[in-house]
């Protein structure tokens, strides 16, 4: 099938911009280390710049794609170069160039090895995960996903904990396993329809030019599942994710639990319930089923913790567990509390991984046990903890709790979900309760009885102003998306109700 | 006059800016600086509420919905149906707990300037109580169920900040004595324990959600019109259709200006009578919903009034700042499960079976917990238990349908409890610059039986500056005091007040509110012939005496008798800044019982104060609030029980008491087993970490260890599919291996690889592999698009 190609739009241009900066930082091989850092910093700051334009002349009252780029790419096979973005991709392009400076800024300090290496493929990571959120041609959207495993498999190779080489990987492996089916799923679905454009398929599959026996829907559907559910993960696919997180670099494992996570749950979105309406709603239970277990075993595994970075990393198979709740509830609250709260968990746990790592950088140990009562010696810095602990657990009148609020209110709703899976995913709540305050209690509370803590430094501009930089943003975004959520759902609802809407009278509606 | 009524967002913005300038600038304030901020900020949301009031009167009481400034709509998701607005109510309910809640909550906050000066975290512990007024007046001015979830969740941050104030202090463990740990603990479980309440709360959120399609209490356009005559069935005229509703399904009622507030909309429904909600594929009938619904507020309102089974997070919550317990855990954050209740009292009105559970679970709090403060030794326990207690009249007020008989206890134990629990901290601190003194000047001319005690005492202070062990002297322990009535003339003459309120004597506050609930009790059961109403008035009468029992064991062992040790001894009184808001609380204490709310048919103080006024005013907005009359034989026999206690514990507390102190009269004769019994709290917090902690932290561990570590990530992952993925991928990769993928594919990975040698060197293998994954991943991509082309060629 022909598309009509289009000339450069913003969204081309959001994405390139890392990589302009890293062609940069490519070829000038005699820059200083000052100016790498401080080049990488500016280029994510001016994708930063672009994505922001590029939310400001966002139309909501749109349902489709906006600010399109079409080109030719290989003609033979039918496959373009074609971005795009909605309401749903725009909040994670949007999540993405937001946590990106403040990942290299907290590296600031932090990266002492192999510095232009580092911030090379911090910018390639970029610009790979931004292109997973505006591809609109799946062979595209294949292209970058796999292309987001490299550099993080460096950036946990190389810049990694005690055992970085088996986490990398493992984490690589896994991850390919799944992109494997999800390969012979997109030629698969491209043979079908002729075509690898998602937004025809789309568009195909809502007006029934194009459906699928149930078998074939189910499989497709499968192919797609799988490599988002590790990606996720979903119970029981999470075996990768503790060694990944822990492993990591402090950025490292802001960027894997802020922004990788969400490349599967997007993709549950625009692939699963887009293409395959008719399996969502039949797996929709069991999928449900599994995002529950998820989030009650990730909050009980993660009160089990001797280490608080896995602690963390564990908390993540919990709160994932309900944007996958939400996204399968096929309510249009659902998932557009599927997709704020993607961006919350984002900011809180990505903010969560940033104070370990500063405790890190400082103590040098990740161990519970190691801390206690250090809100006497770092007093902002606890605060700062608070505030993000908070926003995790789901306070509410911060993001967090936004989130959660309208996903269970979705689940609730939902008419393929019945009241049990609300009533045990509430029960989170309290789990997040347990494990959060257990954390923050054993580290920030309590005497101050070790010498090593007694003179831990606290937060300082004029010291560690990076570490502040990286956090500050972090906190006023949790306050804002908590009081005043609005704008955040009025850009999102016209193309989630209308992918719901879909849904609902194909799968749901007709049963 | 009804723009004053948008002064409403004062209530709650003052205070957070007194909050924020403390936040930032506490530190550079300095003590006096930053207290005198917190204290105008709660002052002035006091004159805000009393603004608020008299508007409210001066508009015969109609009630008013405020938007917040700025940000006006919260969660709004319009393909979702959902609207959820930063909404304030201004009505008679809520006015009321604005007024206790700030008249309360200044006056604490002034004493709070005297109690915590000298403290390092001055300025941070005022940050926190403005916050908390903050949360508090969110929670009771909302106009919806998730605005008051905001203040409800934020209260009990609050409260959990400031039970860990001193962290890092030790303080006394449930059950394993003194420990470092024991503040911190406390204030997580005090939010743990409020979080499992929050559950109920959240669930019921949910249900009403789907069964209203609002949440919002009463929209912009209702009108409420009232009769004031006793029990009729309320009168309802809404604007719009009333039968339009008739064979609507409510998940799908649509249009915002039609849609009811869920309180309207229920009333409407059980006028109506037959509704049917549909959940899915069930329909359920409207009446079983509220059931539910209120099943789970009640769940709620047991965590943050700490009721059976959730209370055991009060007691504990002691080891905050004294001012703290008076405010939070004693006159306001623990009395919102109670304004919850009140609040959706057409949800309970309506629903027997949950009415009588919460009458059960008020009526069993009451008497459980004034059991145990009868041999608690702490002082602010005592009064923790006694806290407990009451709530649990109240909660059985609202069981027995009696909502304005709680709210008016409500209001005289917000009055007489801050009162008690400031005394007590004014004992406190005054014991703990006794035992300074005694400390500073070593040996005292009490040279007597106690010395040789107190000089060990003081050795061990010195000596162990920082390592706390039991012989540390505890200034909260009754038995250390002894003989205040001397030392502190003014703080035992407020206590006296204060305690004879609880007890409920004439003409104290607590006379007046609790005998309301016992009569209403007596109506439900001898009038009405329900169940609950007899249980109720045994079981609250048995309360009562209790509660006489233990306010005179507590007031003869701290105040009466002698001085048994050094810190009593030279224990002073406390400094204006403290006992003012002693004074006027006593004054009020004295008198707001039968001003606000005298009863009718009381001689002389009806025709004084006019009969009944608060409940009046409370049926503004309390649509199934009444005023029942004054029930002589109740009144009288109630007050004869709690004289007899009063005269019981008289005879064998007043008696000199050894010294040192160390066993309770009761603990040697035939009442030791019951003694011991109410000491050790019923052995309910054993219980609760015998048979759920210590299960619950088990199976974390097995899950974490054995289940994902062990069997899943270890055995399964990695020896299973890890080893077993590297061997298939030798076998297969072997012949490929040296000429395909070491000399084309590994010289480029080689390349990128440089930078990490050691990474290379091991891990070659598992490139290799990847190398091959993607080689066939590539080459099925080609098969599979020349299929089709394949296909014609073959002519399959």
């Amino acid at each position: 099938m022909q598309l009509e190609t289009t000339g450069v739009s913003l969204t081309s241009v959001t994405l390139f911009a890392p990589m302009v900066g890293f062609f940069i930082l490519l070829f000038l091989n005699k820059l200083s280390d000052e100016r790498i850092k401080w080049g990488a910093l500016i280029t994510s700051l001016i994708t930063l710049g672009f994505s922001i334009l590029l939310l400001a002349q966002f139309k909501s009252d749109e349902t489709g794609l906006q600010s399109e780029h079409i080109a030719e790419w290989i003609p033979t096979f039918g496959i373009y170069y074609h971005v795009g973005i909605d309401g749903i991709s725009i909040w994670l392009v949007m999540l993405t160039t937001f946590i990106m400076p403040l990942s290299i800024l907290i590296s600031f300090n932090m990266i002492h090895e192999r510095i232009r290496l580092y911030y090379l493929f911090m910018l390639l990571i970029e610009f790979a995960m931004l292109g997973v959120f505006v591809a609109q041609d799946m062979f595209l959207f294949y292209v970058f996903w796999e292309l987001t495993l490299v550099p993080m498999y460096f950036l946990v190779g190389i810049w990694g904990g005690e055992e970085r080489r088996y986490a990398a990987v493992k984490f690589f492996l896994y991850t390919m396993a799944g992109s494997i089916l999800m390969l012979l799923a997109i030629l698969w679905l491209g043979n079908e329809a002729g075509t690898f454009d998602v937004k025809v398929i789309t568009e195909m599959v809502q007006s029934g030019a194009l459906s699928f026996s149930t078998d074939t829907e189910r499989l497709l559907f499968l192919g797609f599942f799988i490599a988002f559910a590790i990606k996720v993960p979903l119970w029981p696919l999470h075996s990768w994710l503790p060694d990944a997180h822990v492993q990591a670099p402090t950025a490292g494992s802001i960027i894997l639990a802020g922004i990788l996570l969400k490349l599967g749950t997007y993709g549950l979105i625009r692939f699963n319930l887009g293409f395959f309406p008719n399996a969502s709603a039949d797996f929709a239970p069991w999928i449900a089923a599994l995002a529950v277990i998820g989030i009650i075993y990730g909050a009980w595994v993660a009160y089990a913790q001797t280490d608080v970075k896995k602690l963390v990393a564990y908390t993540s198979v919990s709160h994932l567990g309900f944007v996958v709740l939400g996204i399968f509830s096929l309510t249009s609250s659902g998932v557009q509390g599927a997709v704020l709260q993607m961006v919350n968990h984002g900011i809180s746990t990505g903010g969560l991984f940033a104070l370990v790592g500063i405790l890190y950088d400082r103590r040098h140990t990740k161990a519970i046990n190691a801390f206690g009562g250090i809100w006497k010696v770092m007093p902002l810095f606890s605060g700062i903890a608070l505030v993000i602990s908070l926003s995790s657990m789901g306070l509410p009148s911060l993001n967090g709790f936004v989130g959660e609020f309208t996903i269970l209110l979705g689940s609730a709703s939902s008419d393929v979900l019945s009241i049990w899976f609300t009533a045990v995913a509430t029960l989170g709540v309290i789990l997040a309760a347990v494990y959060t305050l257990f954390m923050f209690n054993k580290v920030f509370m309590g005497p101050l009885d070790k010498k090593e803590n007694q003179e831990l430094e606290d937060l300082t501009w004029s010291k560690n102003w990076t570490e502040l930089g990286a956090l500050v943003p972090l906190v006023i975004m949790i306050f804002v998306i908590g009081l005043y959520p609005s704008p955040f759902f009025e850009l999102m609802d016209g193309s989630v109700g209308h992918l719901v809407n879909f849904v609902h009278t194909v799968a749901v509606a007709g049963k | 006059m009804e723009g004053f009524y948008s002064a409403v967002s004062l209530v709650v913005v003052v205070p957070l800016i007194g909050m924020l300038i403390n936040l930032f600038f506490g530190k550079k304030l300095g003590e006096k600086g930053a207290g005198f901020i917190a204290v105008s900020a709660s002052a002035f949301a006091f004159v805000v509420a009393l603004i608020l009031w008299a508007t409210l009167v001066d508009q015969h009481y109609e009630p008013a919905i405020v938007n917040a400034p700025l940000i006006h709509s919260w969660i709004s998701i319009p393909s979702a149906g959902i609207d959820i607005p930063w909404q304030f109510r201004v009505d008679t309910l809520s006015v009321t707990m604005m007024l206790v809640v700030t008249g309360v909550g200044t006056l604490i906050h002034i004493y709070a300037t005297g109690y915590m000066h000298g403290d390092e975290r001055f300025p941070r512990f005022f940050v926190y109580l403005n916050l908390f007024l903050v949360f508090m007046l969110i929670l009771v001015t909302g106009n919806n169920l998730l605005v008051m979830f905001v203040g409800w969740e934020g209260v009990g941050l609050c409260s959990f900040l400031l039970i860990g104030f001193w962290f890092d202090k030790p303080g006394k463990h449930p059950t394993e004595g003194t420990v470092g740990w024991a503040n911190s603990n406390a204030a997580r479980k005090a939010f743990i324990v409020n979080r499992i309440g929050d559950f109920g709360l959240l669930m019921g959120i949910f249900l009403t959600f789907w069964t209203f399609g609002t949440l919002d209490y009463y929209k912009p356009h209702e009108v409420i019109h009232l009769e004031h005559d006793e029990a009729p069935p309320p009168v309802f005229a809404v604007e719009g259709a009333e039968g339009e509703h008739a064979g609507e399904e409510a998940a799908h009622v649509e249009s915002g200006s039609e849609i009811h507030g869920i309180f309207t909309q229920a009333e409407l429904w059980f006028e109506e009578g037959n509704h049917k909600v549909t959940f899915g594929s069930i329909d359920l009938d409207f009446d079983a919903v509220i059931t539910l619904i209120t099943l789970f507020f009640l769940l709620g309102a047991t965590g943050k009034s700490a009721q059976i089974p959730l209370f055991v997070w009060l007691p504990d919550a002691m080891a905050g700042p004294t001012p703290v317990s008076a405010l939070i855990h004693a006159a306001t954050m623990v009395t919102a499960g109670i304004y919850m209740m009140v609040r959706s009292n057409s949800f309970f009105y309506n629903s027997d079976l949950t009415s009588f559970v919460v009458t059960i679970i008020g009526i069993s709090t009451a008497l459980a917990a004034g059991f145990m403060a009868l041999g608690q030794w702490d002082i602010k326990k005592v009064l923790a238990y006694s806290t407990v207690s009451q709530l649990g009249f109240m909660v059985a007020a609202v069981g027995l349908g009696a909502y304005a008989a709680a709210m008016f206890h409500l209001v005289t134990h917000a009055f007489f409890k801050a009162l008690l629990f400031l005394g007590s901290g004014s004992v406190i601190h005054a014991m703990e610059h006794g035992h300074h003194h005694a400390h500073e000047h070593g040996h005292d001319e009490h040279g007597d039986e106690h010395d040789e005690h107190a000089e060990h005492e003081t050795h061990e202070e010195h000596e162990t500056h920082t390592h706390h062990d039991d012989h540390e002297f505890d200034p909260q322990d009754m038995r250390n005091m002894g003989g205040l009535r001397h030392k502190m003339g003014l703080t035992y003459l407020t206590y006296l007040v204060g305690g004879l309120a609880l007890a409920g004597i004439f003409p104290f506050a607590g006379f007046w509110s609790k005998d309301e609930i016992i009569a209403d009790a007596f109506t439900v059961g001898f009038d009405e012939g329900e169940l609950k109403g007899y249980l109720a008035i045994a079981v609250l009468l048995a309360a009562a005496a209790m509660t006489a029992f233990y306010t005179w064991r507590q007031i003869c062992l701290v105040f009466f008798g002698k001085p048994r040790t050094a810190a009593a001894e030279h224990a002073p009184e406390s400094s204006a800044l403290m006992t003012t808001p002693l004074a006027i609380l006593a004054i009020g204490t004295f008198l707001i019982g039968f001003i606000i709310n005298a009863p009718k048919g009381f001689p002389l103080f009806g025709w004084l104060f006019g009969e009944h006024r608060f409940t009046l005013f409370l049926e503004e907005s309390v649509i199934h609030a009444h005023a029942g009359s004054f029930n002589w034989f109740m009144a009288i026999l109630a007050t004869g029980i709690a004289l007899a206690m009063i005269g019981i514990a008289d005879s064998i507390y007043r008696k000199p008491m050894p010294i040192p102190m160390e066993k309770d009269p009761l603990e040697t004769g035939q009442y030791q087993p019951l003694f011991a019994l109410s000491n050790a709290k019923l052995y309910w917090d054993e219980a609760y970490f015998k048979y759920i902690v210590y299960p619950f932290q088990g199976a974390a561990r097995f899950l974490a260890n054995t289940i994902d570590w062990d069997f899943w990530h270890n055995f399964f992952h990695d020896r299973i599919i890890g080893q077993g993925f590297q061997g298939a991928a030798d076998v297969i990769s072997q012949p490929i291996d040296r000429q395909v993928v070491d000399k084309g594919f590994m010289s480029l990975a080689t390349g990128v690889l440089a930078a990490g040698s050691r990474l290379r060197k091991t891990q070659t293998g598992y490139v290799r592999t990847y190398a091959l994954s993607l080689m066939m991943g590539a080459l099925l991509v080609i098969v599979i698009i020349l299929l089709p082309t394949l296909r014609d060629l073959l002519g399959i």
